[in-house]
Protein backbone atom coordinates (compact mmCIF):
# COMPACT_ATOMS: atom_id res chain seq x y z
CA UNK A 1 0.00 0.00 0.00
CA UNK A 2 2.73 2.67 0.96
CA UNK A 3 4.94 2.45 -2.11
CA UNK A 4 1.58 2.78 -4.03
CA UNK A 5 0.59 6.15 -2.10
CA UNK A 6 4.37 7.23 -2.35
CA UNK A 7 4.00 6.84 -6.19
CA UNK A 8 0.59 8.79 -6.38
CA UNK A 9 2.09 11.65 -4.24
CA UNK A 10 5.10 12.15 -6.38
CA UNK A 11 2.93 11.87 -9.35
CA UNK A 12 0.73 14.97 -7.99
CA UNK A 13 3.93 16.65 -6.86
CA UNK A 14 5.79 15.88 -10.44
CA UNK A 15 2.34 17.17 -12.36
CA UNK A 16 1.15 19.53 -10.54
CA UNK A 17 3.86 21.76 -9.50
CA UNK A 18 6.27 21.15 -12.24
CA UNK A 19 9.23 23.85 -11.08
CA UNK A 20 8.23 26.18 -14.11
CA UNK A 21 8.42 29.90 -13.09
CA UNK A 22 7.42 31.19 -16.58
CA UNK A 23 4.53 33.21 -17.48
CA UNK A 24 1.51 31.10 -19.14
CA UNK A 25 -0.61 32.57 -21.81
CA UNK A 26 -2.87 30.09 -23.25
CA UNK A 27 -3.64 30.21 -26.41
CA UNK A 28 -7.10 28.51 -27.57
CA UNK A 29 -6.92 27.99 -31.35
CA UNK A 30 -8.69 26.72 -34.75
CA UNK A 31 -7.99 23.25 -35.55
CA UNK A 32 -6.56 23.89 -38.43
CA UNK A 33 -4.21 26.24 -37.24
CA UNK A 34 -3.04 23.28 -35.18
CA UNK A 35 0.49 23.20 -37.00
CA UNK A 36 1.18 26.73 -37.76
CA UNK A 37 0.34 27.74 -34.28
CA UNK A 38 2.61 24.76 -32.65
CA UNK A 39 5.35 26.16 -34.78
CA UNK A 40 4.26 29.38 -33.92
CA UNK A 41 4.45 28.44 -30.36
CA UNK A 42 8.00 27.00 -30.69
CA UNK A 43 9.57 30.26 -32.17
CA UNK A 44 7.43 32.56 -29.77
CA UNK A 45 9.50 31.05 -26.69
CA UNK A 46 12.74 30.84 -28.49
CA UNK A 47 12.00 34.79 -28.51
CA UNK A 48 10.60 35.01 -25.24
CA UNK A 49 11.97 32.04 -22.70
CA UNK A 50 10.01 33.92 -19.68
CA UNK A 51 6.36 33.13 -21.49
CA UNK A 52 5.12 29.50 -21.98
CA UNK A 53 2.59 29.50 -24.26
CA UNK A 54 -0.17 26.60 -23.36
CA UNK A 55 -1.93 25.51 -26.67
CA UNK A 56 -5.59 24.67 -26.93
CA UNK A 57 -6.44 23.03 -30.11
CA UNK A 58 -10.16 21.92 -30.86
CA UNK A 59 -12.98 22.55 -33.39
CA UNK A 60 -13.58 27.07 -32.61
CA UNK A 61 -17.45 26.35 -31.70
CA UNK A 62 -15.95 24.12 -28.58
CA UNK A 63 -13.68 26.73 -27.83
CA UNK A 64 -15.50 29.21 -27.44
CA UNK A 65 -18.10 27.48 -25.80
CA UNK A 66 -15.40 26.93 -23.32
CA UNK A 67 -14.18 30.61 -23.25
CA UNK A 68 -18.54 31.22 -22.76
CA UNK A 69 -18.45 28.90 -19.75
CA UNK A 70 -15.93 30.99 -17.86
CA UNK A 71 -12.59 29.17 -19.57
CA UNK A 72 -9.14 30.86 -18.35
CA UNK A 73 -7.88 31.41 -21.65
CA UNK A 74 -5.96 34.60 -22.53
CA UNK A 75 -5.68 34.89 -26.74
CA UNK A 76 -8.67 33.06 -28.44
CA UNK A 77 -7.92 32.30 -32.61
CA UNK A 78 -11.12 31.14 -34.53
CA UNK A 79 -11.55 29.87 -37.63
CA UNK A 80 -14.20 32.09 -38.97
CA UNK A 81 -15.50 36.06 -37.34
CA UNK A 82 -18.99 34.62 -35.75
CA UNK A 83 -17.42 32.85 -32.94
CA UNK A 84 -15.65 36.28 -31.91
CA UNK A 85 -18.42 38.20 -32.32
CA UNK A 86 -20.18 36.40 -30.33
CA UNK A 87 -17.92 36.37 -27.71
CA UNK A 88 -17.91 40.41 -27.95
CA UNK A 89 -21.29 40.38 -27.69
CA UNK A 90 -20.75 38.58 -24.53
CA UNK A 91 -18.70 41.61 -22.87
CA UNK A 92 -15.68 39.19 -23.26
CA UNK A 93 -13.43 40.88 -25.55
CA UNK A 94 -12.26 44.25 -25.14
CA UNK A 95 -9.55 44.36 -27.14
CA UNK A 96 -9.42 44.49 -30.62
CA UNK A 97 -10.20 41.61 -33.42
CA UNK A 98 -7.70 41.31 -35.93
CA UNK A 99 -8.11 39.63 -39.03
CA UNK A 100 -4.87 37.64 -39.22
CA UNK A 101 -4.87 35.12 -41.98
CA UNK A 102 -7.28 33.49 -44.77
CA UNK A 103 -8.09 30.04 -46.20
CA UNK A 104 -9.87 28.63 -48.79
CA UNK A 105 -11.79 25.33 -48.96
CA UNK A 106 -10.69 22.49 -50.82
CA UNK A 107 -11.64 18.85 -51.28
CA UNK A 108 -9.77 15.95 -49.45
CA UNK A 109 -9.28 12.40 -51.40
CA UNK A 110 -6.97 9.60 -50.28
CA UNK A 111 -3.77 9.42 -52.05
CA UNK A 112 -4.69 8.15 -55.72
CA UNK A 113 -8.23 9.18 -55.21
CA UNK A 114 -9.71 5.82 -55.24
CA UNK A 115 -13.00 6.72 -56.07
CA UNK A 116 -12.32 9.86 -58.94
CA UNK A 117 -13.58 12.32 -57.08
CA UNK A 118 -13.28 15.52 -59.67
CA UNK A 119 -15.61 18.02 -58.18
CA UNK A 120 -18.12 19.39 -55.45
CA UNK A 121 -21.24 17.33 -57.52
CA UNK A 122 -19.59 14.00 -56.69
CA UNK A 123 -20.05 14.64 -52.69
CA UNK A 124 -23.92 13.60 -53.42
CA UNK A 125 -22.62 10.30 -54.66
CA UNK A 126 -24.53 8.12 -52.41
CA UNK A 127 -22.63 5.01 -53.28
CA UNK A 128 -19.37 6.58 -52.00
CA UNK A 129 -18.45 7.28 -47.86
CA UNK A 130 -18.59 11.43 -47.65
CA UNK A 131 -17.35 13.48 -44.24
CA UNK A 132 -18.62 16.88 -43.70
CA UNK A 133 -17.64 18.76 -40.65
CA UNK A 134 -20.28 19.27 -38.38
CA UNK A 135 -22.39 22.55 -39.33
CA UNK A 136 -21.75 24.16 -36.00
CA UNK A 137 -18.21 24.29 -36.65
CA UNK A 138 -16.75 27.15 -38.95
CA UNK A 139 -15.07 24.59 -41.91
CA UNK A 140 -18.92 22.71 -41.55
CA UNK A 141 -20.79 25.70 -41.68
CA UNK A 142 -18.01 26.90 -45.28
CA UNK A 143 -18.62 23.70 -47.11
CA UNK A 144 -22.61 24.31 -46.38
CA UNK A 145 -21.92 27.48 -48.05
CA UNK A 146 -20.18 26.14 -50.69
CA UNK A 147 -22.09 23.05 -51.70
CA UNK A 148 -25.13 26.00 -51.52
CA UNK A 149 -23.52 28.09 -53.91
CA UNK A 150 -22.64 24.91 -55.91
CA UNK A 151 -26.06 23.86 -55.62
CA UNK A 152 -25.17 20.20 -54.53
CA UNK A 153 -26.81 18.45 -52.07
CA UNK A 154 -24.39 16.21 -50.49
CA UNK A 155 -25.00 12.91 -49.23
CA UNK A 156 -22.09 12.56 -45.83
CA UNK A 157 -21.97 9.90 -44.25
CA UNK A 158 -20.56 11.51 -41.07
CA UNK A 159 -20.67 15.23 -39.84
CA UNK A 160 -17.00 15.40 -37.81
CA UNK A 161 -16.29 17.55 -34.68
CA UNK A 162 -13.29 19.24 -36.35
CA UNK A 163 -11.45 19.42 -39.60
CA UNK A 164 -8.25 17.69 -38.27
CA UNK A 165 -11.12 14.92 -37.06
CA UNK A 166 -12.32 14.75 -40.68
CA UNK A 167 -8.61 15.08 -42.11
CA UNK A 168 -7.68 11.59 -40.05
CA UNK A 169 -10.70 9.79 -41.34
CA UNK A 170 -9.09 11.04 -45.31
CA UNK A 171 -6.26 10.02 -44.12
CA UNK A 172 -6.92 6.49 -43.08
CA UNK A 173 -8.47 5.89 -46.71
CA UNK A 174 -11.46 5.52 -44.40
CA UNK A 175 -13.43 8.09 -46.27
CA UNK A 176 -13.97 9.14 -50.12
CA UNK A 177 -13.42 12.59 -49.83
CA UNK A 178 -14.58 15.79 -47.59
CA UNK A 179 -14.30 19.33 -46.98
CA UNK A 180 -11.57 20.62 -45.26
CA UNK A 181 -9.28 23.94 -45.58
CA UNK A 182 -6.17 23.71 -48.32
CA UNK A 183 -3.84 24.47 -45.39
CA UNK A 184 -5.08 20.53 -43.93
CA UNK A 185 -3.68 19.06 -47.42
CA UNK A 186 0.08 20.20 -46.70
CA UNK A 187 -0.05 19.16 -42.85
CA UNK A 188 -1.62 15.54 -44.34
CA UNK A 189 1.46 14.61 -46.60
CA UNK A 190 1.09 12.17 -48.93
CA UNK A 191 -1.80 10.34 -47.45
CA UNK A 192 -3.92 12.96 -49.24
CA UNK A 193 -4.78 14.60 -52.44
CA UNK A 194 -6.47 17.87 -53.01
CA UNK A 195 -9.64 18.22 -55.68
CA UNK A 196 -9.91 22.04 -55.68
CA UNK A 197 -12.81 23.91 -55.84
CA UNK A 198 -13.25 27.27 -58.33
CA UNK A 199 -12.83 30.36 -57.07
CA UNK A 200 -16.34 31.00 -58.12
CA UNK A 201 -17.81 28.72 -55.67
CA UNK A 202 -15.27 28.58 -53.03
CA UNK A 203 -15.90 30.59 -49.89
CA UNK A 204 -13.32 32.99 -48.48
CA UNK A 205 -12.44 31.64 -44.95
CA UNK A 206 -10.91 34.53 -42.55
CA UNK A 207 -9.33 33.54 -39.19
CA UNK A 208 -9.73 36.34 -36.23
CA UNK A 209 -7.64 36.74 -33.25
CA UNK A 210 -8.28 38.96 -29.78
CA UNK A 211 -7.20 38.83 -26.24
CA UNK A 212 -9.56 37.64 -24.02
CA UNK A 213 -8.62 37.57 -20.20
CA UNK A 214 -7.58 40.51 -18.07
CA UNK A 215 -4.22 37.99 -16.02
CA UNK A 216 -1.21 38.24 -18.18
CA UNK A 217 -2.67 40.50 -20.74
CA UNK A 218 0.15 42.40 -21.60
CA UNK A 219 1.91 39.03 -22.70
CA UNK A 220 -1.32 37.93 -24.43
CA UNK A 221 -1.31 41.11 -26.44
CA UNK A 222 2.52 41.05 -27.07
CA UNK A 223 1.88 37.08 -28.49
CA UNK A 224 -1.20 38.42 -30.44
CA UNK A 225 1.64 41.16 -31.75
CA UNK A 226 4.00 38.51 -33.18
CA UNK A 227 1.32 36.87 -35.08
CA UNK A 228 -0.23 39.59 -36.61
CA UNK A 229 2.34 42.18 -37.38
CA UNK A 230 5.66 40.42 -36.12
CA UNK A 231 7.30 37.59 -37.22
CA UNK A 232 4.68 35.18 -36.92
CA UNK A 233 3.40 36.04 -40.47
CA UNK A 234 5.95 34.12 -42.14
CA UNK A 235 5.00 31.18 -40.52
CA UNK A 236 1.64 31.73 -41.03
CA UNK A 237 2.77 32.41 -44.99
CA UNK A 238 4.59 28.92 -44.69
CA UNK A 239 2.04 26.67 -43.33
CA UNK A 240 -0.51 28.08 -46.92
CA UNK A 241 -2.24 30.56 -45.36
CA UNK A 242 -3.05 33.99 -47.17
CA UNK A 243 -2.03 36.92 -44.99
CA UNK A 244 -4.57 40.30 -45.09
CA UNK B 1 -24.91 -3.80 9.22
CA UNK B 2 -25.25 -1.96 12.74
CA UNK B 3 -26.71 1.19 12.86
CA UNK B 4 -24.51 3.27 14.87
CA UNK B 5 -22.94 6.65 13.92
CA UNK B 6 -20.04 6.72 12.11
CA UNK B 7 -17.23 8.37 13.50
CA UNK B 8 -16.88 12.15 12.71
CA UNK B 9 -13.51 12.72 10.08
CA UNK B 10 -15.29 9.31 8.40
CA UNK B 11 -18.73 11.14 7.81
CA UNK B 12 -16.96 13.99 7.15
CA UNK B 13 -14.67 12.66 3.87
CA UNK B 14 -17.77 10.16 3.14
CA UNK B 15 -19.91 13.66 2.80
CA UNK B 16 -17.14 15.32 0.31
CA UNK B 17 -16.96 12.39 -1.33
CA UNK B 18 -20.43 12.42 -1.90
CA UNK B 19 -21.00 16.06 -2.69
CA UNK B 20 -18.44 14.97 -5.52
CA UNK B 21 -20.76 13.19 -7.33
CA UNK B 22 -23.74 14.84 -6.50
CA UNK B 23 -22.69 18.17 -7.09
CA UNK B 24 -22.25 18.26 -10.88
CA UNK B 25 -25.51 15.90 -11.35
CA UNK B 26 -27.14 19.23 -9.35
CA UNK B 27 -25.73 21.44 -11.70
CA UNK B 28 -26.94 19.65 -14.50
CA UNK B 29 -30.46 19.89 -12.88
CA UNK B 30 -30.14 23.75 -12.27
CA UNK B 31 -29.38 24.44 -16.05
CA UNK B 32 -32.34 22.26 -17.64
CA UNK B 33 -34.83 24.40 -19.16
CA UNK B 34 -38.02 22.56 -17.40
CA UNK B 35 -40.27 24.74 -19.16
CA UNK B 36 -38.92 23.74 -22.89
CA UNK B 37 -38.70 19.91 -21.49
CA UNK B 38 -41.17 19.04 -23.79
CA UNK B 39 -40.81 20.65 -26.60
CA UNK B 40 -36.62 20.05 -26.88
CA UNK B 41 -36.94 16.42 -26.00
CA UNK B 42 -39.71 16.22 -28.71
CA UNK B 43 -37.64 17.24 -31.56
CA UNK B 44 -36.59 14.97 -34.46
CA UNK B 45 -32.77 14.98 -33.32
CA UNK B 46 -33.10 14.05 -29.96
CA UNK B 47 -35.62 11.20 -31.14
CA UNK B 48 -33.83 10.02 -33.41
CA UNK B 49 -30.48 9.98 -31.28
CA UNK B 50 -32.80 8.06 -28.30
CA UNK B 51 -33.65 5.64 -31.18
CA UNK B 52 -30.39 4.75 -32.19
CA UNK B 53 -29.31 4.79 -28.37
CA UNK B 54 -31.67 2.28 -27.86
CA UNK B 55 -30.80 -0.05 -30.56
CA UNK B 56 -27.36 -0.03 -30.61
CA UNK B 57 -26.88 -0.55 -26.66
CA UNK B 58 -29.48 -3.67 -27.12
CA UNK B 59 -27.60 -4.81 -29.96
CA UNK B 60 -23.92 -4.61 -27.87
CA UNK B 61 -26.34 -6.33 -24.96
CA UNK B 62 -27.17 -8.92 -27.32
CA UNK B 63 -23.52 -9.56 -28.76
CA UNK B 64 -22.57 -9.21 -24.83
CA UNK B 65 -24.49 -12.40 -24.53
CA UNK B 66 -24.19 -14.70 -27.38
CA UNK B 67 -20.12 -13.74 -27.24
CA UNK B 68 -19.46 -12.60 -23.21
CA UNK B 69 -20.87 -15.49 -21.53
CA UNK B 70 -18.69 -18.37 -23.85
CA UNK B 71 -15.82 -16.21 -22.98
CA UNK B 72 -16.51 -16.00 -19.43
CA UNK B 73 -17.36 -19.36 -19.31
CA UNK B 74 -14.07 -20.10 -20.65
CA UNK B 75 -11.73 -18.15 -18.65
CA UNK B 76 -13.75 -19.42 -15.79
CA UNK B 77 -13.59 -22.87 -16.12
CA UNK B 78 -10.76 -23.93 -18.06
CA UNK B 79 -7.15 -23.84 -17.18
CA UNK B 80 -5.05 -23.45 -20.21
CA UNK B 81 -1.58 -21.28 -21.49
CA UNK B 82 -1.95 -17.56 -21.31
CA UNK B 83 -5.30 -17.39 -19.57
CA UNK B 84 -4.22 -14.15 -16.98
CA UNK B 85 -3.50 -12.57 -20.84
CA UNK B 86 -6.34 -13.52 -22.32
CA UNK B 87 -8.25 -12.09 -19.18
CA UNK B 88 -5.92 -8.70 -19.34
CA UNK B 89 -7.04 -8.41 -22.71
CA UNK B 90 -10.39 -8.95 -22.57
CA UNK B 91 -11.11 -6.82 -19.46
CA UNK B 92 -8.46 -3.93 -21.40
CA UNK B 93 -11.68 -1.99 -22.93
CA UNK B 94 -12.34 -1.01 -19.31
CA UNK B 95 -9.50 1.24 -18.55
CA UNK B 96 -8.36 1.80 -22.24
CA UNK B 97 -9.78 5.49 -23.96
CA UNK B 98 -12.71 4.33 -25.76
CA UNK B 99 -11.20 6.61 -28.49
CA UNK B 100 -7.99 4.27 -28.30
CA UNK B 101 -10.94 1.85 -28.64
CA UNK B 102 -12.48 3.56 -31.67
CA UNK B 103 -9.28 4.14 -33.81
CA UNK B 104 -7.93 0.45 -33.26
CA UNK B 105 -11.40 -0.72 -35.04
CA UNK B 106 -10.97 1.73 -37.46
CA UNK B 107 -7.62 0.35 -38.37
CA UNK B 108 -8.87 -3.41 -38.27
CA UNK B 109 -12.71 -3.11 -39.12
CA UNK B 110 -12.29 -0.51 -41.36
CA UNK B 111 -12.38 -0.65 -45.31
CA UNK B 112 -8.39 -0.11 -45.57
CA UNK B 113 -8.00 -2.58 -42.26
CA UNK B 114 -7.21 -6.29 -41.96
CA UNK B 115 -10.50 -7.64 -41.10
CA UNK B 116 -12.31 -4.77 -42.92
CA UNK B 117 -10.99 -5.06 -46.20
CA UNK B 118 -11.78 -8.88 -46.85
CA UNK B 119 -15.23 -8.29 -45.04
CA UNK B 120 -16.28 -5.77 -47.41
CA UNK B 121 -14.92 -8.20 -50.32
CA UNK B 122 -16.80 -11.27 -49.24
CA UNK B 123 -19.95 -9.58 -47.74
CA UNK B 124 -19.96 -5.96 -49.41
CA UNK B 125 -21.04 -4.73 -45.59
CA UNK B 126 -18.71 -1.65 -44.67
CA UNK B 127 -19.04 -1.24 -41.53
CA UNK B 128 -17.36 2.28 -40.52
CA UNK B 129 -20.08 4.80 -40.35
CA UNK B 130 -23.04 2.36 -40.49
CA UNK B 131 -25.24 1.37 -37.35
CA UNK B 132 -23.54 -1.94 -37.27
CA UNK B 133 -20.01 -0.34 -36.74
CA UNK B 134 -22.30 1.64 -33.83
CA UNK B 135 -23.27 -1.51 -32.03
CA UNK B 136 -19.29 -2.98 -32.87
CA UNK B 137 -18.35 0.00 -31.14
CA UNK B 138 -20.70 -0.27 -28.28
CA UNK B 139 -19.56 -3.52 -27.95
CA UNK B 140 -16.14 -3.26 -27.44
CA UNK B 141 -16.46 -1.17 -24.79
CA UNK B 142 -19.03 -2.76 -23.06
CA UNK B 143 -18.96 -6.59 -23.61
CA UNK B 144 -16.01 -6.49 -20.41
CA UNK B 145 -18.85 -5.73 -17.91
CA UNK B 146 -20.38 -8.70 -18.98
CA UNK B 147 -17.47 -10.91 -18.84
CA UNK B 148 -16.00 -9.60 -15.31
CA UNK B 149 -19.34 -10.14 -13.56
CA UNK B 150 -20.06 -13.93 -15.18
CA UNK B 151 -16.97 -14.75 -14.55
CA UNK B 152 -16.42 -14.10 -11.30
CA UNK B 153 -19.85 -15.88 -10.69
CA UNK B 154 -18.92 -18.80 -12.00
CA UNK B 155 -15.74 -19.14 -10.05
CA UNK B 156 -17.65 -18.35 -6.64
CA UNK B 157 -20.40 -21.16 -7.40
CA UNK B 158 -19.98 -24.55 -5.81
CA UNK B 159 -19.08 -26.88 -9.19
CA UNK B 160 -20.54 -29.88 -6.97
CA UNK B 161 -24.22 -28.53 -7.72
CA UNK B 162 -23.28 -29.58 -10.82
CA UNK B 163 -21.65 -32.59 -9.82
CA UNK B 164 -24.76 -33.93 -7.83
CA UNK B 165 -26.73 -32.82 -11.28
CA UNK B 166 -24.65 -35.03 -13.59
CA UNK B 167 -24.32 -37.70 -11.07
CA UNK B 168 -28.04 -38.14 -10.90
CA UNK B 169 -28.25 -38.13 -14.88
CA UNK B 170 -29.14 -34.77 -16.12
CA UNK B 171 -27.36 -34.55 -19.29
CA UNK B 172 -24.95 -31.38 -19.62
CA UNK B 173 -27.65 -28.88 -21.07
CA UNK B 174 -29.91 -30.44 -18.35
CA UNK B 175 -27.39 -29.19 -15.93
CA UNK B 176 -26.82 -25.96 -18.19
CA UNK B 177 -30.35 -24.83 -18.12
CA UNK B 178 -31.38 -26.41 -14.43
CA UNK B 179 -28.79 -26.08 -12.35
CA UNK B 180 -25.70 -23.46 -13.39
CA UNK B 181 -27.86 -20.70 -15.06
CA UNK B 182 -30.63 -20.34 -12.60
CA UNK B 183 -27.57 -19.77 -9.79
CA UNK B 184 -25.66 -17.33 -11.97
CA UNK B 185 -28.91 -16.17 -12.89
CA UNK B 186 -28.66 -12.33 -11.09
CA UNK B 187 -25.14 -12.24 -11.75
CA UNK B 188 -25.99 -12.55 -15.50
CA UNK B 189 -28.74 -10.50 -15.42
CA UNK B 190 -26.82 -7.50 -13.62
CA UNK B 191 -24.00 -7.80 -16.37
CA UNK B 192 -26.20 -7.93 -18.71
CA UNK B 193 -27.67 -4.49 -17.20
CA UNK B 194 -23.96 -3.04 -16.38
CA UNK B 195 -23.58 -3.69 -20.10
CA UNK B 196 -26.43 -2.13 -21.80
CA UNK B 197 -25.44 1.06 -19.62
CA UNK B 198 -21.83 1.05 -20.46
CA UNK B 199 -23.38 1.12 -23.92
CA UNK B 200 -26.11 3.73 -23.81
CA UNK B 201 -23.59 5.87 -22.54
CA UNK B 202 -20.81 5.67 -25.20
CA UNK B 203 -18.96 8.22 -27.12
CA UNK B 204 -15.56 7.75 -27.78
CA UNK B 205 -15.24 4.71 -29.80
CA UNK B 206 -18.39 5.32 -31.64
CA UNK B 207 -17.24 8.55 -33.08
CA UNK B 208 -13.95 7.89 -33.97
CA UNK B 209 -15.38 4.05 -35.65
CA UNK B 210 -19.06 4.77 -36.96
CA UNK B 211 -18.56 8.72 -37.47
CA UNK B 212 -21.45 11.00 -36.47
CA UNK B 213 -24.42 11.43 -38.75
CA UNK B 214 -28.07 12.42 -37.03
CA UNK B 215 -30.20 9.54 -37.69
CA UNK B 216 -27.58 6.97 -38.67
CA UNK B 217 -25.21 6.74 -36.11
CA UNK B 218 -25.35 9.79 -33.98
CA UNK B 219 -26.71 7.84 -30.72
CA UNK B 220 -27.60 10.48 -27.56
CA UNK B 221 -24.37 10.42 -26.37
CA UNK B 222 -23.19 12.13 -29.64
CA UNK B 223 -25.75 14.07 -30.04
CA UNK B 224 -24.85 15.82 -26.54
CA UNK B 225 -21.63 16.80 -27.34
CA UNK B 226 -22.71 18.36 -31.06
CA UNK B 227 -25.50 20.43 -28.93
CA UNK B 228 -23.05 21.36 -26.42
CA UNK B 229 -21.63 23.78 -29.54
CA UNK B 230 -24.71 25.67 -30.10
CA UNK B 231 -28.25 24.39 -29.10
CA UNK B 232 -27.24 24.21 -25.08
CA UNK B 233 -30.60 23.37 -23.77
CA UNK B 234 -30.89 20.37 -25.82
CA UNK B 235 -27.69 19.14 -24.67
CA UNK B 236 -28.94 19.47 -20.75
CA UNK B 237 -32.51 17.98 -21.68
CA UNK B 238 -30.19 14.94 -23.54
CA UNK B 239 -27.98 14.72 -20.55
CA UNK B 240 -30.69 14.70 -17.92
CA UNK B 241 -32.32 11.51 -19.55
CA UNK B 242 -29.26 9.69 -19.67
CA UNK B 243 -28.21 10.13 -16.18
CA UNK B 244 -32.23 9.26 -15.09
CA UNK B 245 -32.26 5.96 -17.32
CA UNK B 246 -28.28 5.44 -16.19
CA UNK B 247 -29.22 6.18 -12.43
CA UNK B 248 -32.29 3.87 -12.32
CA UNK B 249 -30.66 0.96 -13.99
CA UNK B 250 -27.92 1.34 -11.20
CA UNK B 251 -30.60 1.86 -8.71
CA UNK B 252 -32.36 -1.45 -9.76
CA UNK B 253 -29.16 -3.27 -9.87
CA UNK B 254 -28.33 -2.26 -6.52
CA UNK B 255 -31.55 -3.53 -5.09
CA UNK B 256 -32.20 -6.73 -6.88
CA UNK B 257 -29.29 -8.24 -7.58
CA UNK B 258 -26.30 -7.14 -5.45
CA UNK B 259 -28.17 -8.65 -2.36
CA UNK B 260 -28.32 -5.46 -0.34
CA UNK B 261 -30.86 -4.83 2.09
Amino acid sequence: MRPILLLLMAALVAGGCGGDARREVRVSAAASLSDAFLALETQYEAERPEVDIVLNLGGSSALREQILSGAPVGVFASANQANLEQLVTAGLVDGPVVDFATNRLTIAVPAGNPADVRDLADLARDNLLIGLCSPAVPCGDYAATALAIAGVVAAPDTLEPDVRALLTKIRAGELDAGVVYETDIAAAGDDVESVAIPAEINVPVVYSIAAIAEDHRSDAENFIDFVVAGRGRQILRDQGFFLP
Amino acid sequence: MTRRRPPFVLAFLACVGAAFFVAPLLGLVARTPWSDLGEVLGREVVGDALRLSLVTSLGATIVALFLGLPLAWVLARFEFRGRALLRGLVLLPLVLPPVVGGAALLFTFGRRGALGGPLEDLTGLVLPFSIWGAILAASFVAMPFLVITVEGALRNLDQRYEGAAASLGASRWTVLRRVTLPMIGPSLVSGLLLTWARALGEFGATITFAGNLPGRTQTLPLAVFVAMEGDRDAAVAMSLLLVLVSLAVLVTLRNRWWGAR
